[in-house]
């Protein structure tokens, strides 16, 4: 396959960026959309040009490191598949591909495809986890959890934090992020006790960091990787209803 | 103050005032139909109808007062939200790309508000301040005046809504106010579910269809009696 990439290309944060226009030839519709910028960097390198910068670690679609949006869609717009589990099968010979990082004011780009998603790290750190101190291993039969709630906690918990939720919305809201966190700890008795606690601080975190706010469009869960359900939102609305007026007055 | 502070400062707070504040002017939309539908009970009946909240200024006032306060509340959390969700965004996309799933509806909830708003200022003018230069049919709507059966003399509402709809420019716009009203509410009634929290993967379907169906029926309700007088069923 014969492809044309429509590229953008940053140097820093500073830079104001532009759209760069490459040949991408003899691309095997075999390979993964990673691997076909692989050879463009290679042939980039070749001609003693700097190559794309993008992010990837595990490239089987379980980190949630890559961050590409491909022809207007986080991860190229799959279902259910992260970009480095694109195959180029899905493309034609001929066609023109716009490549562009995460758009959003909380993810600077830091070059070219790579955006800075330490926002996400530090609504963490405001809340999601389970304050659990050492000791013996409790028996695991001795915390009864029921099968519905085990299995919905597993759903929110299959968050890989790659901000494609983030990437679609036109809100640039990060809801669907921080309530699949807020449910997964919050539906399991380990993570109840701090329930309240949990949805007030990493709500307010997430306000601090300047996403959006959930106008209930779908686009998050229709581009999520992981399927995550955009109910995850309501449950984290009521939830933070619930820790509000729990507040008191 | 906390409570306030978390309902005014936070992104979830906001969005909680606005499915309540929302929630609340659905509910006087759909009182507001429930009268105006007296229309098709002649005019003795929305004539007494009008006479007793007109005359009743304990009921009035508070209600018109209340009403300005929740669709001032709508407002303003619409647009602190929407100016922190154009922030979010500086950079677009490129070309603009339609956002993934996203309803027309969803993605036009401050446009079809806005000219909703617009709308009410217009129809509190027209029907409510009865203000001449804006009704079209060259009369004053205050001099209507209607005698009930037990003799008392009120204002005639139902020559005002005939008067009123018989002009086309009116009814049109009015046809069209209520179009997008019932596409912000195609949207907006399941969004406020979603923003109270009040869904779920079993009641998300449920929900939905009930928002669509209370959008359609509020959209016949209101385009029947503009319509009705347009056709000569009422006069």
């Amino acid at each position: 396959m014969n492809l044309t990439l429509k590229v953008w290309r940053q140097k820093n944060a500073d830079d104001p960026g532009q759209f760069e226009t490459y040949d991408a030839p003899g691309i095997i519709p075999d390979m993964s959309f990673l691997e076909m910028l692989d050879v463009v960097n290679d042939q980039l390198i070749a001609a003693g040009k700097e190559p794309i910068a993008f992010d990837s670690d595990c490239r089987e679609g379980i980190c949630g490191t890559c961050s590409l949006v491909i022809n207007g869609t986080p991860h190229g717009g799959q279902k259910a598949t992260t970009a480095c589990q694109l195959h180029m099968r899905h493309f034609s010979d001929g066609d023109t591909i716009t490549i562009e990082p995460w758009r959003a004011r909380p993810f600077p780009v830091l070059r070219d495809l790579v955006v800075d998603r330490g926002a996400f790290d530090r609504i963490i750190q405001a809340g999601g986890f389970v304050s659990v101190n050492t000791g013996g291993t409790p028996e695991a039969n001795g915390l009864p959890v029921l099968k519905d709630d085990a299995d919905l906690a597993m759903d929110a918990a299959q968050c890989i934090g790659c901000g494609a939720c983030v990437a679609a919305c036109k809100n640039a809201s990060a809801m669907l992020f921080v309530s699949a966190k807020i449910s997964h700890l919050g539906l399991l008795p380990q993570g109840k006790v701090e329930k309240d606690r949990r949805a007030l601080k990493m709500v307010a975190q997430m306000d601090q960091e300047g996403f959006g706010n959930c106008t209930v469009t779908g686009s998050c869960e229709a581009v999520c990787p992981k399927e995550i359900s955009i109910n995850f939102i309501a449950r984290m609305n009521g939830d933070y209803a619930v820790a509000l007026l729990k507040q008191g007055a | 103050m906390k409570l306030l502070a978390g309902l005014f400062n936070s992104s979830l707070g906001k969005k909680l005032l606005m499915a309540l504040t929302g929630a609340a002017l659905l509910l006087f939309v759909i009182g507001h139909l429930v009268g105006n539908l007296q229309i098709f009970f002649g005019p003795e009946v929305l004539n007494a109808y009008g006479h007793f909240l007109q005359s009743n200024v304990e009921i009035i006032w508070p209600a018109r007062l209340g009403l300005l306060l929740t669709v001032a509340l709508h407002i303003w959390s619409a647009i602190r939200l929407t100016a922190e969700n154009r922030a979010a965004r500086p950079i677009p996309y490129a070309g603009n790309p339609a956002p993934a799933a996203a309803t027309y509806a969803s993605r036009t909830m401050m446009m079809s508000g806005l000219i909703v708003a617009s709308f009410i200022v217009y129809h509190l003018l027209h029907f409510t301040v009865k203000t001449p230069q804006v009704n079209f049919a060259g009369e004053d709507f205050h001099k209507l005046t209607y005698q009930l059966a037990n003799g008392t003399e009120c204002h005639d509402v139902y020559a005002m809504m005939i008067a009123g709809f018989r002009q086309p420019l009116v009814a049109g716009f009015y046809l069209l106010a209520m179009f997008l009203l019932c596409l912000h509410l195609s949207h907006g009634v399941q969004a406020a579910f979603h923003s109270l929290g009040l869904k779920n993967k079993a009641w998300s379907p449920a929900l939905s269809t009930f928002g669509y169906v209370v959008a359609g029926a509020i959209f016949l309700g209101y385009a029947s009696i503009p319509l009705a007088v347009l056709t000569g069923i009422v006069r």
